[in-house]
């Protein structure tokens, strides 16, 4: 079985913090991570191979420094990475960006894609479902278990708000894989020593030949008119107290917030 | 697509099991809201996908909507990603909506943007504040803001070349609107046949089992971060005390030491108690954005310069251990 894994690098939002003066985030210094859904679509991909045999292709469209986090995707045991990267890919909404990885996979062999639900930067869940369409393939997104692989059909188990829903689809499909799917697996020495031997292929708009008005911020249907930050200061009583002072305050507020209830 | 001869607000009725989604309903309110603020008051058409739906298309009609397109075939009944796409395509090629609606569901996010590739038009996802130009009263040009990392940075996006101007709305965000008295709207049923698109199949469908842990509906919650990590039963302990319930910042969750039911935050839970007491919670957008609205929030840090203070009611530069040994002493004295 041939996968394909589609895979964001983005910054790890536990660290992040908010420039209130111009509203932007403060990207510098926070450190980058696999996107969680995307990193349980890889560890999805290595199991079904490891069970049904083939080959687990990683694909990420991003800036050239993505490369060291595919780097750490071989460590873990994927078998070749590609690296969409243009400037002329800049600024692409969701609906640009599922153009471009679309046809990056219609270079490729492929009965599997994969994709993690959403990114934890943009949380829009977009693209796997747009992919599908233009690959013109099947989708199957919010995907909780994959419970079985036989004569060339998924069958997957579909994690809607409260109740779940057993599916099953013929290959060629796409499914959108959520981070609770499995545990992922550490890098693996004997990968990790090889991993720098590991070539990253490189894709830029000179292999995939798209139209500039279906790429970058022109070709994108969607843009952003502005950002601003909501405003949450409260006007905090700060106080630094002994911790039996500090026990009667909470008290006091305790009590408070029951009389204000009553 | 492109044109010009973009007419009428487009909202997606999402039914399961023949009943209509709350969303929807919301979702009706809030484009009649925006509707009538425009020069030449745009129509409200509600679009019902389904097999019996009779009784559903007088309920959206009782809720306002101005026109209700029923598409009713036996293979439509259940909600299917493709057999409902080829439908929606041909609804909007057919009627040409200026805007299109859906409930930011786990159906409606799986819809909308294989819906939006296939019509070659913008989406915007998980909406919460829709706006026409307040100073162009002639313009449908709709201004969507939604929340982005976590919550604490809006964005507003337009889509001014391709029509339709498509967006999912997150569900709650809008007030469902009151039944009328005199339901004005009418029905009109799209009688085009569509082959059943069979290659995604149900098997079953399976009740989750209920969260045993159910802390968006506590009334108090205390919970852990990074700086208590070590005093974990004491967490607990007094959670108990309190009759509330133990919360956690996502970091606790990634370490095991607590379980992922309890995670509040962007990729955990939304709450809003009472009272939210933060223990060593540096307060990252990723937490705040899950506990802001709690009505009174407590926080204890050693850091005077953690993020927390920022959302709190109370803010206690302490060692947290500390403080909630004292605390849990005196609760149980």
């Amino acid at each position: 079985m041939n996968i394909i894994v589609l895979v964001k690098q983005v910054p790890d939002t536990t660290e992040m913090n908010i420039d209130k003066e111009t509203g932007t985030l403060i990207r510098k210094g926070v450190p980058t991570i696999v996107n969680p859904d995307d990193l349980a679509g890889v560890e999805a991909a290595l199991n079904l191979k490891e069970s049904h045999g083939g080959k687990v292709t990683v694909l990420s469209m991003g800036p050239p420094q993505t490369a060291s986090m595919l780097k750490e995707l071989y460590a873990r045991g994927v078998d070749e990475c590609f690296l969409i990267s243009d400037r002329a890919f800049a600024g692409s909404d969701t609906w640009a960006t599922s153009k471009i990885l679309s046809t990056a996979i219609n270079m490729l062999d492929y009965d599997l894609v994969i994709a993690g639900r959403q990114a934890i930067d943009g949380d829009t869940a977009q693209v796997g479902p747009q992919v599908a369409e233009f690959l013109n393939i099947p989708q199957i997104s919010y995907i909780e278990s994959i419970d079985d692989y036989k004569d060339n059909t998924l069958f997957v188990s579909k994690a809607y708000e409260t109740y779940s829903v057993k599916m099953k689809c013929k290959l060629p499909c796409l499914i959108t894989t959520l981070s609770g799917l499995n545990t992922p697996r550490y890098m693996h020495a004997k990968h990790i020593f090889n991993m720098d031997a590991k070539e990253i292929s490189m894709l830029t708009n000179e292999d995939l030949k798209l139209e500039k008005s279906v790429i970058g911020l022109k070709g994108s249907p969607t843009k952003v008119f502005k950002t601003s930050v909501k405003d949450v200061q409260k006007d905090t009583v700060k106080l630094r107290l002994s911790p039996e002072e500090a026990a009667q305050k909470i008290l006091d507020t305790l009590q408070k917030e029951d009389g204000g209830q009553a | 697509m492109k044109y010009t001869d973009g007419k009428d607000i487009f909202v997606f009725i999402e039914q399961r099991d023949n009943s209509i989604q709350p969303v929807s309903i919301e979702l009706i309110g809030e484009a009649k809201r925006i509707a009538k603020t425009r020069n030449t008051p745009l129509q409200v058409t509600a679009v019902l996908i389904g097999d019996d739906t009779d009784d559903l298309a007088k309920e959206v009609l009782d809720y306002g909507a101005n026109k209700v397109v029923v598409v009713d075939q036996s293979h439509l009944k259940n909600y299917d990603t493709l057999n409902y796409t080829n439908v929606l395509e041909q609804i909007i090629k057919t009627y040409h909506p200026e805007i299109f609606l859906f409930g930011g569901t786990v159906i409606g996010r799986d819809l909308a943007p294989r819906l939006s590739a296939r019509v070659f038009t913008g989406l915007t996802a998980d909406a919460t504040h829709l706006a026409f130009d307040e100073d162009d009263l002639d313009s449908n040009l709709l201004y969507v803001t939604r929340p982005a990392f976590g919550g604490n940075l809006l964005a507003t996006i337009l889509c001014s070349d391709h029509k339709p101007q498509m967006s999912t709305i997150r569900p709650g965000v809008f007030d469902k609107p009151e039944k009328t008295d005199n339901p004005q709207g009418k029905v009109i049923a799209f009688n085009e046949h569509f082959s059943n698109d069979n290659r995604v199949e149900i098997i079953e469908k399976v009740e989750r089992k209920v969260d045993m842990v159910a802390i968006e509906n506590a009334n108090i919650i205390v919970s852990a971060g990074r700086g208590v990590k070590h005093c974990l039963p004491l967490i607990k302990s007094l959670a108990s005390i309190m009759g509330g319930e133990v919360g956690s910042s996502r970091a606790l969750i990634d370490e095991g030491l607590i379980d992922k039911p309890h995670q509040v935050g962007q990729t955990g839970k939304n709450v809003k108690p009472s009272i939210y007491i933060a223990c060593g919670i540096s307060g990252a957008i990723q937490h705040t954005a899950g506990m802001e609205k709690s009505n009174r929030i407590i926080a204890i840090n050693t850091d005077e310069q953690a993020p927390i203070f920022n959302v709190s009611d109370l803010g206690i530069i302490a060692d947290a251990k500390a403080v909630l040994t004292h605390l849990e002493s005196r609760l149980t004295k």
